[in-house]
């Protein structure tokens, strides 16, 4: 019952305070009016998006989205110095293959979006199964290295998460 | 007086990382190396910018200013994306599957699975199969 009104309840959440900020105001009537689309958007698209992805632990997902703004930091400077100082003869741009554990396609998403928002790696394509990510590194004289960072990192975490 | 140094760093920042990755779009050699500079302008860039319009609003003109969190949002979720269809477009037009490393599975990448051929592995039967492992 409360799934058929509700199908996608984090989005309905997210479309609330999305309004807010449109609206740069919170006000009981901009709430009605965020309650009210967030009520309708999910219905109208749900036929779309069947499955609703279940999400274990909020805090994990604050820690999560903190070591991301961090690495973002710490790997901006560093592509920064590769750009400014290093020769390109001397930058080793590799491909990179990386293994899933991560089976729920919402996971694979944010993981895919870590990869790129973090400078450095751009998540290219997935493999045809879905089983494997393929990305793209600046500057990676040891690839594994870039392969065992990802797992441990991030998916580690997305398993913990989403599965 | 502190506030306003604050916001003056955060756009020095902010104007820094922007002009660091366009000096990367100048500087590196192959589409793909290029992709990674404007992941930097939108990233450290477009946030320093952010933040300090923030500060801004909330000590400056003593209005508390949040709509900028949905810009960061929209960035995080767009940027991956088209940096993925470029990616995926430079696949197609400039490598070969040979230059890449191997899938790890008898599949090959999605960008070089013809249609027919992920019609006969992704028969009804397999489909469902696949739904029910992944429940």
């Amino acid at each position: 019952m409360m799934h058929k009104i509700l199908p996608h309840p984090y989005l309905t959440l997210l479309l609330i305070v999305v309004w807010q900020m449109l609206v740069n105001k919170v006000t009981p009537g901009n709430l009605l009016l965020g309650t009210i689309l967030g009520v309708l958007i999910p219905l109208v698209t749900a036929p779309y998006w069947p499955n609703t992805p279940r999400l274990r632990s909020i805090p994990r997902i604050v820690e999560y989205v903190l070591i991301v703004l961090w690495d973002i930091c710490v790997a901006n400077v560093q592509v920064a110095m590769i750009i400014l100082f290093k020769a390109n003869a001397n930058t080793r741009p590799a491909w990179v293959t990386i293994p899933l554990e991560l089976k729920t396609p919402e996971a694979i998403t944010v993981l895919a979006g870590t990869i790129t928002m973090t400078p450095g790696t751009v998540s290219s394509d997935l493999s045809a199964d879905g089983r494997s990510l393929l990305v793209h590194c600046l500057d990676a004289p040891d690839p594994e290295a870039v392969r065992d960072q990802i797992k441990a990192r991030y998916e580690r975490r997305l398993m913990e998460i989403f599965e | 007086m502190v506030v306003e140094i604050l916001i003056s760093a955060c756009l020095v920042i902010s104007g820094i990382f922007g002009l660091v990755g366009s000096i990367g779009l100048i500087k590196l050699p192959d589409p793909m190396m290029r992709l990674h500079a404007p992941t930097k302008a939108t990233t450290l860039g477009v946030g320093g910018a952010l933040v300090a319009s923030m500060l801004y609003f909330e000590f400056v003109v003593g209005r508390f200013s949040f709509h900028e969190l949905m810009i960061t949002l929209f960035l995080f979720l767009t940027a991956p994306i088209t940096g993925h269809f470029i990616a995926k477009t430079h696949l197609h037009l400039g490598h070969k599957p040979e230059d890449l490393p191997p899938t790890g599975s008898d599949r090959p990448w999605a960008s070089y699975e013809s249609d027919e051929a992920r019609a006969a592995v992704e028969t009804p039967e397999s489909a469902a199969s696949e739904a029910a492992r992944k429940g």
